[in-house]
């Protein structure tokens, strides 16, 4: 294992290093606040531990529909959870694709395959990010 | 400043790192984990959903059984907190000198929620839901 060659200053691995820490934070905060809105809306009784979790990672109406909410569409389809569920993904993938970038670049180093294993996970975080809004705006 | 270390995975495996070291190798191990179950996740959900196959259902009921639910809260429930402590070490370079303490905080923190966690899903899974 070899360690990736980082120069200082303002550029890519320095902007990715901010983000990780303030868009984990965000998801640690958009999770709590899936949490409450599901309290809020009702998760008490109409829902199990499993389903509320399902809730706060994303908190779209299918991820739901096998829980004891009468009719999913009031109050759990908004505009307002779709923003969350936005945020949510773009935080998530972004968080996500770019860890697996570092610890595959931490095996890897400097190396031929580097550029091809970036444009892989930059098509795969767009893969994600794609079907991603197309379920949220689909439901 | 280039930084280039060259160790061999033996050697590194021999590094008595302690408890830094572990929770920097869970964070990893549980950031790549998941990654792999939220991209299935979805993969499989949008299989589902269009085509109706069978692997996708077979995936989404894996996900569903409280076993695969205990692991993967370890996984969630650990990364979440170990992220947060580096944050704020990161952020607030200052509390650095307290960040064996911090890591201890971080178990004391982790264990009640994930024993309330497991202790949920085998109640759950006892009586039969």
């Amino acid at each position: 294992m070899r360690a990736r060659t980082v120069r200082p200053g303002m550029n890519f691995e320095y902007i990715m290093w901010i983000f990780t820490r303030i868009s984990g934070l965000a998801l640690i905060l958009l999770g709590l606040i899936g949490t409450t809105g599901a309290f809020i809306l009702g998760a008490r009784t109409q829902m199990d531990l499993p389903t509320l979790v399902r809730w706060s990672f994303f908190p779209n109406p299918n991820h739901v529909v096998n829980s004891n909410i009468p009719d999913v569409a009031i109050g759990w389809a908004t505009a307002y959870w779709q923003i969350m569920q936005m945020l949510l993904i773009f935080f998530a993938a972004t968080h996500g694709f770019n860890g697996l970038r570092t610890v595959i670049e931490d095996f890897t180093g400097q190396s031929f395959f580097r550029p091809l294993l970036r444009g892989l996970i930059f098509l795969l975080w767009m893969f994600a990010l794609i079907v991603a809004i197309y379920v949220i705006l689909a439901s | 400043m280039g930084l280039n270390r060259k160790v061999s995975f033996v050697e590194g495996l021999k590094y008595q790192g302690g408890g830094p070291m572990i929770a920097w190798m869970l964070h990893r191990i549980t950031g790549v984990g998941i990654v792999v179950f939220v991209g299935l996740h979805v993969l499989a959900s949008f299989f589902m959903q269009q085509v109706g196959s069978d692997w996708a259902t077979w995936v989404n009921t894996v996900y569903e059984s409280w076993i695969f639910q205990i692991f993967i809260a370890f996984f969630v429930i650990f990364h979440a907190l170990n992220g947060l402590r580096i944050a704020i070490l990161d952020l607030w370079p200052k509390f650095l000198m307290y960040q064996r303490e911090a890591l201890w905080l971080e178990w004391l923190i982790f264990l009640p929620i994930y024993g309330l966690t497991i202790f949920i899903l085998v109640q759950k899974s006892l009586a039969g839901g």
